[in-house]
């Protein structure tokens, strides 16, 4: 099985390998942004519990960006299984289907991280001040396994291509502006308060800022990252299994 | 030996009033394929070709009956069925961001075969079929009769025992298909079975060692497409009538056939062989590339 789980991350590395520069440039255009928008320009009159607004904002984007990069890496997966077909290799193959699963998520992670860790370091040379930790990356690959996990799902279940941009329009859009990503979850009304609670972006944003203040981590949030990766591997599991009926 | 035992396949669909329905794809099919041969499924679109393949090749389930090659049984052993047939679809599947080697590279590791082992298959068979220029091109960049090549020998790096080809040569110019029917030939001459759905007569009566005809999911008829041919008769009169549609009837001896077209007062009267054609609309009233 880690052989085809490899095979399946192989032909997907490639890809990214041929586009790696073009990959890079275009995922550095959105942080740019939103730094020198948010972090520059309006961060200036910002301050956020006494520290600069930029320290506040970079693990937000770096939420909202792993995020939206894991979920988009599989989109093209929607276009393979509906017009190309070239999935059904896969499935005429003597491999677990599993295996196909894990390895396309796994190259989703892989794109999630490569884009963070372009994020960081244009955030470090922004001036940004904040602490990258063993947990920090945990927490950063959980959240790039969740949207990976998300984006297979919605990949092998979706019917049309337009449905894939509505879900990219009403799920992930109001995620990455209200999950605690350029302000606190604190200012929203309460039953807005409690709603983005139970979203897994809210708490990869807190960990995410507690951790790189050198704050103490909320178990809890930790928690509910993990059961949320457990969950939607399960999902994939079962979109996979019925991909084959 | 490759055996379908009361296979029925039905998909839910909503019909024209909206309301959930179900449409009987292939209904309750006896079928034994013969190591060695090439094997024709015959009929129109929408005769239950491709979802008869579908369910061979693994990729969806029967809705009820067994489907067995020699003695594995498709509910329980897919994995060892999947390492013994090779699957050449009717659209055209590859995987659109890799190269022509690329596309084979990962044929051969979702197979399991070795690097080495790999690439030596992979340098044969595109050298097999003029593609060794094309290896680090794009497989969008290739033409129509390459890409139906490459999927074929793409098929075949695993070294399968049967191949199941659904339409291989849909859409190519007459040039391209008898190149595609020769490598077909090799490839049964070098001991594969082979299981092909067209809905192109000469293609059946040109490779076919037996023939199934079916229509609207039903087996209508099954022989070689000779006993088919002489089971209705082996001489066609054709005729125009006075809508000037066009007519014909089938004879068993020549003498009939010339004796009814000598006493016919119609226009464009024709004699000829009968094939496969009229075999289908003999029995269905339907033509086959309808």
């Amino acid at each position: 099985m880690l052989y085809d789980i490899i095979t399946a991350f192989w032909r997907d590395w490639i890809v990214l390998k041929r586009r790696m520069i073009k990959f890079i440039l275009s995922r550095m255009v959105a942080p740019i942004l939103y730094l020198v928008a948010f972090g520059w320009g309006l961060g200036r009159s910002i301050t956020t519990g006494g520290g600069a607004y930029i320290n506040f904002l970079v693990p937000g984007i770096l939420a909202l960006n792993s995020m939206n990069i894991s979920f988009n890496s599989l989109t093209s997966l929607h276009g393979e299984r509906v017009y190309h077909k070239s999935i059904e290799e896969y499935f005429t193959a003597p491999i677990n289907p599993l295996s196909f699963a894990i390895g396309k998520i796994l190259a989703a992670i892989l794109r999630g991280m490569i884009s963070s860790a372009i994020i960081i370091i244009l955030a470090y040379a922004f001036g940004a001040d904040f602490t990258i930790t063993p947990l920090f990356l945990l927490v950063l690959i959980l959240n790039c396994a969740i949207f990976a996990e998300i984006g297979f799902y919605a990949a092998m279940t979706i019917a049309s291509y337009e449905d894939m941009g509505r879900f990219n329009t009403y799920i992930l859009l109001p995620m990455s502006f209200l999950c605690g990503t350029f302000f606190s979850p604190d200012k929203l009304p309460t039953a807005f308060y409690y709603f983005v609670h139970i979203l897994p972006l809210t708490h990869t944003s807190l960990l995410l800022r507690g951790i790189g203040s050198g704050g103490v981590p909320n178990m809890i949030s930790v928690a509910v990252l993990l059961f949320y990766v457990i969950t939607c591997f399960s999902l994939c599991v079962y979109v996979t299994k019925k991909a084959q009926e | 030996m490759l055996c379908l035992e009361g296979v029925r396949k039905v998909f839910p669909y909503k019909n024209a009033a909206g309301k959930d329905d179900l449409k009987v794809a292939v209904a309750g099919l006896d079928l034994q394929i013969n190591k060695g041969e090439i094997f024709g499924l015959l009929g129109p679109n929408g005769a239950g070709k491709t979802t008869i393949i579908r369910m061979l090749t693994l990729l969806t389930k029967p809705t009820a009956g067994k489907i067995y090659y020699d003695d594995l049984d498709t509910a329980i052993a897919a994995k060892q069925i999947k390492q013994l047939i090779g699957v050449v679809p009717q659209h055209i599947n590859f995987d659109q961001d890799l190269t022509v080697g690329e596309n084979m590279q990962l044929h051969g590791r979702l197979h399991h075969i070795p690097a080495k082992k790999r690439k030596i298959i992979i340098d044969k068979l595109l050298n097999y079929v003029e593609l060794t220029d094309r290896i680090n091109d794009n497989v969008r960049a290739l033409s129509g009769g390459m890409k139906r090549r490459l999927l074929i020998v793409r098929a075949l790096m695993h070294e399968p025992d049967i191949l199941f080809l659904d339409e291989p040569t849909v859409a190519l110019d007459p040039q391209v298909r008898r190149r595609i029917w020769d490598l077909i030939r090799k490839m049964q001459r070098s001991g594969v079975t082979i299981v092909l759905t067209t809905h192109y007569i000469e293609e059946a009566e040109a490779l076919c060692d037996r023939v199934a005809i079916m229509n609207k999911g039903r087996l209508i008829a099954l022989d070689t497409p000779q006993a088919l041919q002489q089971k209705i008769g082996s001489y066609v009169v054709e005729w125009d009538n006075e809508k000037t549609e066009r007519e014909f009837k089938i004879f068993h001896s020549k003498d009939e056939a010339k004796t009814f077209a000598d006493n016919l007062f119609q226009e464009n009267i024709l004699r000829r062989h009968a094939n496969l054609e009229d075999v289908f609309v003999e029995l269905t009233g339907r033509r086959v590339n309808k």
